[in-house]
């Protein structure tokens, strides 16, 4: 009886298991919903298009966990031994450096290279973009006492310290190459990552083969990789349908589901998440009459978000109204408490003809401008359709400019333009490291807006210092109300929620509310 | 002895109306083209009166609906009336089709005309640059135009009218080499007029004929053109209707479930570009002396 029952269990299991066991081998195909990355330089770009490139050929610090992305603290080690505990209050973190760790290059990654490619993150040179510096200004010091050992002294001690350190685009890189030419990492690609880089066609693809040196032993289980930049969604579609591509990662709006799926359920799985990315009007405030805080007020105004939000969601991969906090999280503001907010009031006729009235009193009734559009279509063009629409409500006429990935992040950096269509796109749902993106620009180099403003960084500083968690939610009212309300420096749109369908072959990723996160496919494999 | 009596009476002229009707009676295709281009030309011109809805205005309540009385050829992704969006499309092709073959082709036919007047080093001279440009495929060499210059309707029409400019000044050159040897133009000459009394008075009015039908054809060309741009996304920009812009997004997402989106603008684009060319192919019939009595 026990045998029966034995192979009753057996029987039950078996297949599981054997459904689930890592199969080695393969190459996988993915698309790139861009055009091409603006550079291969993580700790410069901001976009999923360099991370979807690049990051299977490097390591990092600390990540989130792969098999459990959705977690907004289940953090394990890449390059370090163990996760630390900190001493001195929280205020120093030593982090062990694993042993034989080699680049692809076959030269030896020492914690001289962790710690030369840290304080290039958060102390870039002169001349060296450093897209996320701000997040860590929590940081003091980061030495390499020994060739296996990093140590992170911090100003303060914080519960955002680790989750800024897990960012995704915090690519390890060699000291020596750093030394010579920061800029090196921009045009070309050396790592220790999983996979070693092979071909890149600019416009077409970027390919890798497996690292045999991996640290991590048994991975990858990928033979290599190939990803196309595909931005027209229908191209990326029929790939993934005609089995020419197994997925793309960063997610489909609705209807691209319902077409995968039409008469394939057994071959497309789907994975969905809602989003830490939202859409933002970025305003350019050193042009005129946008330096006019009604100005802005109006353009917030104007648009119908309760309305937008459910129809936009049937065409789009945009589905929840919210503020500058990622909805769900505690830190974001209520239903009651947006709707006090311009651009989030429940009567939308009183918000227009408060519109009307703040351009009239700016004398820019006649208000007329350009908007630079990036050249994708989910949700960019959509939502840049829809405010243009929103607008001429109120009289404001514009004039849509789409552009690539790379002009569209020049205009943006060089400040030529009047009102960018953006997003705000994070890692780890950490609120408050994720509201820097909207600090002034001369603290953030991710805001756009052209601005400076005291009173908004002491705001942040309050929030940034507070341990209290009631007194933290306060702090980021204060913050928020300011940002979108009183100074309306940026137009927070809806937050985007992340549908991705796959070939059902495709195993071992798992989504998470970023785009970002666990994109390096060591642990990807195909059930062929 | 018997009189030689001489009819030197005028041929009869006919009336713009007779010469309509018996282009219509030997030109049935071309009429057909004729009746196509007046209708996209009336539409365009009077859309803000026969359109039923704002062509740009989002209607959430409506997005992606098939035909129906409400919305006689669907909506798109954003509710839009896609009649209205075809019906105001028909103005921008018009406006682009339109200012590109006339400027283009008066630029190739002064250039050409003088080209073959002068001769020379002159002639050498605008026949290689002419080899450049014609070198480059319309659509290529307007794509590049666009990458210098931007997109929008302006651009477009510049990108547009650029390439068409050696095009018609090739053909005229040849017609007006020609007429350059006629004596005529040597009588005009020898009695001291200027170049460009004999370039416009005598020379210009006897290419008129190719020169037409070069025109013509070049307004459907410019709008392919225009919608090929649109479409590639370097033309005109969104929500400003235009037919090659509704081919893309959603049109080509939404291609399998609301096939309408895509369809209707193509229609469009079909038959403008057919009612120009059977137009101009019956215009050349008609106008070409060696062609004219067949």
């Amino acid at each position: 009886m026990r045998r029966i029952l034995l192979a009753c269990l057996l029987a039950w299991a078996l297949p599981a298991t054997a459904a689930e066991t890592p199969k080695r081998g393969g190459t996988l195909t993915y698309m790139i919903p861009a055009d091409a990355p603006p550079s291969f330089d993580g700790h410069r770009e901001v976009t999923f298009a360099t991370v979807h490139s690049v990051a299977p050929f490097y390591s990092v610090l600390i990540r989130i966990n792969p098999m459990n992305p959705s977690s907004p603290d289940d953090f394990v080690c890449d390059l370090c031994t163990e996760m630390p505990k900190p001493i001195d209050a929280g205020k120093t973190w030593t982090f062990k450096i694993r042993d034989g760790v080699k680049w692809h290059d076959g030269t030896p990654l020492t914690a001289a290279d962790v710690a030369a490619s840290w304080n290039s993150i958060v102390y870039p040179a002169p001349g060296v973009l450093s897209a996320r510096a701000s997040i860590y200004s929590m940081i003091d010091t980061i030495t390499a006492p020994d060739a296996s050992t990093v140590v992170f002294k911090l100003k303060f001690a914080t519960e955002a310290f680790l989750p800024a350190l897990a960012d995704a685009y915090a690519f390890v890189y060699k000291a020596e190459t750093l030394a010579k030419d920061p800029h090196w990492y921009e045009k070309n690609i050396l790592g220790s990552g999983p996979f070693k880089f092979t071909t890149y066609e600019l416009g077409q693809s970027i390919s890798g083969v497996r690292n045999p040196d991996y640290y991590l032993k048994g991975l990858p289980y990928l033979d290599g990789f190939v990803g196309i930049y595909a931005p027209k969604e229908s191209t990326r579609v029929e790939a993934i349908r005609g089995n020419r591509a197994a997925l793309e990662f960063r997610g489909l709006p609705p209807s691209a589901e319902q077409q995968l799926r039409k008469g394939a359920e057994d071959k497309i799985a789907v994975q969905t998440s809602d989003w830490n990315c939202v859409n933002n009007m970025t305003i350019n405030h050193k042009r005129k009459p946008f330096d006019d805080v009604r100005v802005r007020r109006a353009l917030a105004l104007a648009i119908d978000q309760w309305k937008g939000a459910p129809a936009l969601a049937k065409v789009t991969n945009i589905k929840t109204v919210g503020g500058i906090v990622f909805p769900g999280s505690p830190l974001a503001a209520t239903k009651e408490e947006l709707q006090k907010i311009a651009g989030f009031w429940p009567d939308i006729e009183k918000s227009r003809t408060e519109a009307r009235r703040l351009l009239k009193e700016a004398g820019a009734e006649n208000l007329s401008f350009e908007l630079v559009v990036r050249n994708v279509d989910q949700p960019y063009k959509y939502t840049a359709n829809w405010v243009i629409d929103e607008w001429s409500k109120i009289g404001v006429k514009v004039n849509q400019k789409v552009v690539p990935t790379g002009p569209w992040f020049e205009a943006m950096r060089g400040g030529t333009f009047d009102v960018v269509s953006e997003s705000a796109c994070q890692s780890l749902v950490n609120p408050i490291l994720d509201v820097q993106k909207f600090l002034p620009t001369n603290v953030s180099p991710q805001n756009y807006n052209q601005y400076e403003d005291p009173k908004q960084v002491e705001l942040y500083e309050k929030l940034l210092h507070e341990t209290d968690p009631a007194k933290v939610r306060a702090d980021m009212r204060a913050f928020e109300d300011y940002t979108l309300d009183t100074a309306a420096h940026t137009l927070i749109l809806v937050w985007w929620y992340r549908i991705v369908p796959y070939q059902s072959y495709v195993k071992g990723w798992k989504i998470s509310p970023s785009h970002f996160l666990n994109q390096d496919l060591g642990a990807v494999w195909l059930d062929q | 002895m018997s009189a030689t009596v001489i009819d030197d009476a005028p041929l009869p002229q006919r009336s713009f109306w007779q010469s309509t009707l018996r282009f219509c009676k030997r030109q049935p295709l071309g009429t057909f083209g004729l009746i196509l281009v007046i209708i996209m030309a009336v539409t365009g011109f009077t859309a803000e009166w026969i359109a039923p809805y704002n062509p740009t205005a989002n209607d959430f309540a409506a997005m992606t609906e098939p035909p129906s009385f409400a919305h006689l050829l669907g909506t798109d992704q954003f509710g839009r009336d896609l009649m209205s969006r075809i019906i105001y499309g028909a103005r921008t092709a018009l406006i682009v089709g339109l200012s590109s073959a006339v400027v283009g082709g008066f630029s190739g036919l002064v250039i050409g005309v003088a080209s073959a007047y002068f001769g020379g080093l002159t002639d050498l001279i605008i026949q290689r640059v002419s080899d450049i440009v014609m070198a480059f495929p319309l659509i290529i060499m307007a794509l590049a135009v666009v990458s210098i210059f931007g997109p929008g309707v302006h651009n477009v029409i510049l990108a547009i009218t650029i390439p068409l400019i050696p095009r018609c000044s090739r053909v005229v050159r040849s017609s007006a080499l020609t007429i350059r040897s006629m004596p005529y133009v040597d009588a005009a000459r020898a009695c001291g007029f200027g170049h460009t009394r004999i370039i416009l008075r005598h020379m210009v009015p006897n290419v008129v004929a190719p020169f037409l039908i070069m025109v013509t054809s070049f307004v459907g060309q410019a709008i392919l053109a225009e919608a090929s741009l649109s479409y590639l996304g370097l033309g005109v920009q969104e929500p400003v209707p235009a037919w090659g812009l509704m081919l893309q997004g959603g049109a080509e997402e939404y291609a399998s479930t609301a096939p309408w989106i895509a369809i209707f603008p193509g229609v469009a684009i079909m038959l403008a570009v057919l009612g120009i060319n059977l137009f101009g192919d019956a215009l050349r019939d008609a106008l070409d002396p060696k062609l004219r009595e067949r």
